[in-house]
């Protein structure tokens, strides 16, 4: 059976204007609405497309979080994955926690890969893809913008500063998605109707022999300071006099 | 003593100008000795350059034919044996240190904080969430090492003027053959670089083709400005992916930032908003980015670009 795990996250979704709570300890929730995290959707679009290609068997959809992330997990059957697995924990989890959950997942389902997103909107924090790779002793092709599969191998073109690297690892792979990579399929009524019957497992944390150490703690939340609203020019001339006068050109 | 590893970021024989960035906020973490490695294949002058900067006491220099070009799988496991010793590890929040450093923290069995933008103790850091719409400052348990991406924007690079000892490493390698570097296309360009120019112009999906983005290109070179581009006009292929300034894109700080067509999402104004002086140019006078502007310009761009070159 050739697998694809991708993992899912349930984010705020990437419209909501997020708004620091008065208190400082958090964004507003309530009443937010929540999604997939967008490079997770790219992830879980690429490897139905290599399923759909004949490339793979089977997509498994992962994820960790609350209950309610199944309503995320839903979706991605909806959009195509084939099964889904929720670890389930109230903990606001670190990376290094979700990728040992991960790689204990990788242990029982031996993918030849594991699609995730480059970064989740929310804390940014663009690791999960490279932890899980060391913690299973494979390689990593990370901002991917082409998945090429030929056999054992993978050719991926990555988005790097410089601009676009090729690297070609040796399968099983842990690949992060970018904004290029594919533009993930729309749902559809009568599959997210059929999704209700794909299984969805759901064990613990604790249960899979994960430790959830917290090693960092977030003291406190703070609104971005903002920048003043400038002046309004009427023309090309007074703005290229308004930055010469500033030294600017 | 703080002891602080700074990954070295370099490619065909020269020091990324993040790495004397970081070297600045290594600086602002209190009683710091910092140490700079070089993995290379040949690393001579990248050591030397990395030496010249100021408050770097140590370079340390692993060189083997597999360290170029740089992969992540290679490179981690050389950079953990070299944090023995270590409080903090850093690297530059680029693509570089964002493939590698969390790497690196798993074979550390470390925690990451990515994104850094101030230092507010030993173990205690400011770090952006959610597009930079709030800020956390978190803190690290004590008892471990700390791993770090640096966000380049929030920091003026090193001065030089260092004068560092530089010491040759040698490790016993055994290089992993799972990963294998195939090619890069960049473009080849005498252009500014995009992160530390002192101008950006960058145009968004307003330009409607990759033809009419030469404008922005000629805008650019006139004023000696780095080119940046939206998402949108990335997305519709008006300008290479390595030019796209935002949340996902580069994080730049410019003296000067011109946004031409560009309606300001809030991804978008997260990549710009440490630059000193914004203006905006759009034809929509309720586009969001005239709420960060310091500068803005109502009007058609495609008639507004030549006037601007006219009065320059």
């Amino acid at each position: 059976m050739r697998r694809i795990l991708v993992g899912i996250k349930r984010v705020i979704d990437y419209n909501v204007r997020v708004r620091v709570r008065p208190d400082g300890a958090g964004v507003v929730t309530d009443g937010v609405k929540m999604s997939i995290n967008p490079f997770d959707e790219i992830a879980l679009e690429e490897a139905l497309r290599i399923r759909e290609r004949g490339e793979a068997d089977e997509v498994v959809a992962i994820s960790l979080g609350p209950d309610d992330t199944q309503q995320q997990l839903r979706n991605a059957l909806a959009m195509g994955a084939d099964r889904a697995i929720l670890i389930r924990t109230d903990l606001a989890v670190e990376p290094p926690v979700v990728a040992r959950a991960m790689h204990e997942l990788v242990k029982r389902e031996s993918p030849m890969l594991v699609i995730l997103g480059k970064q989740a909107i929310d804390d940014d924090c663009s690791q999960v893809g490279p932890m899980l790779a060391a913690f299973w002793d494979r390689p990593q092709a990370t901002f991917a913008s082409k998945v090429e599969i030929s056999g054992e191998t993978v050719r991926v073109t990555r988005e790097v500063d410089a601009g676009l690297e090729t690297i070609e690892v040796d399968l099983p792979a842990v690949v992060t998605t970018d904004l290029r990579l594919n533009e993930p399929r729309y749902l559809k009524l009568p599959d997210i109707m059929k999704a209700k019957k794909k299984p969805l497992d759901i064990a613990a944390l604790e249960a899979i022999g994960v430790e959830p150490a917290q090693r960092l703690s977030i003291l406190r939340y703070q609104s971005p300071p903002q920048r003043q609203k400038g002046a309004m020019v009427k023309d090309a001339a007074e703005l290229v006099a308004a930055l010469r006068q500033k030294g600017l050109v | 003593m703080n002891r602080i590893l700074i990954v070295a970021e370099h490619a065909a024989g020269k020091l990324n100008a993040a790495v004397a960035k970081c070297v600045t906020c290594a600086t602002t973490v209190p009683d710091a000795e910092i140490t700079i490695a070089v993995l290379a294949a040949d690393g001579a002058a990248v050591a030397e350059a990395a030496a010249a900067i100021a408050g770097v006491a140590r370079v340390r220099v692993v060189e083997h034919p597999a360290n170029e070009p740089a992969l992540a799988a290679v490179l981690a496991p050389q950079i953990a044996s070299l944090a023995e010793g270590h409080s903090h590890v850093f690297g530059p929040s680029t693509t570089f240190g964002r493939d590698l450093m969390p790497r690196v923290a798993a074979l550390l069995d470390a925690a990451q904080l990515s994104d850094i933008m101030s230092v507010e103790s030993a173990r205690r850091f400011r770090r952006p969430v959610y597009a930079g719409n709030a800020i956390v400052t978190v803190e690290a348990a004590a008892g471990q090492k700390i791993v770090a991406t640096v966000r380049i924007a929030s920091y003026q690079p090193a001065a030089q003027g260092g004068s560092a000892n530089i010491e040759s490493v040698k490790l016993d390698l055994r290089p992993p053959t799972h990963t294998r570097f195939v090619s890069v296309s960049a473009a080849k360009s005498d252009r500014p670089d995009l992160q530390t120019a002192a101008r950006v112009v960058s145009g968004g999906r307003a330009l409607g083709s990759a033809e009419n983005f030469a404008l922005i290109k000629r805008l650019a070179d006139r004023i000696g400005a780095a080119i940046g581009a939206s998402r949108a006009a990335v997305d519709a292929g008006y300008a290479p992916n390595e030019m796209q300034v935002g949340q996902t894109g580069k994080i730049i700080a410019p003296e000067l930032y011109i946004a031409i067509g560009i309606s300001g999402a809030i991804q978008h104004l997260t990549g710009i908003k440490d630059a000193r002086t914004i203006v905006a140019i759009n034809k929509d006078a309720e586009a969001p980015i005239f709420e960060v502007a310091d500068y803005g310009l109502v009007g058609d761009l495609f008639t507004l670009i030549p006037e601007i070159e006219k009065n320059l």
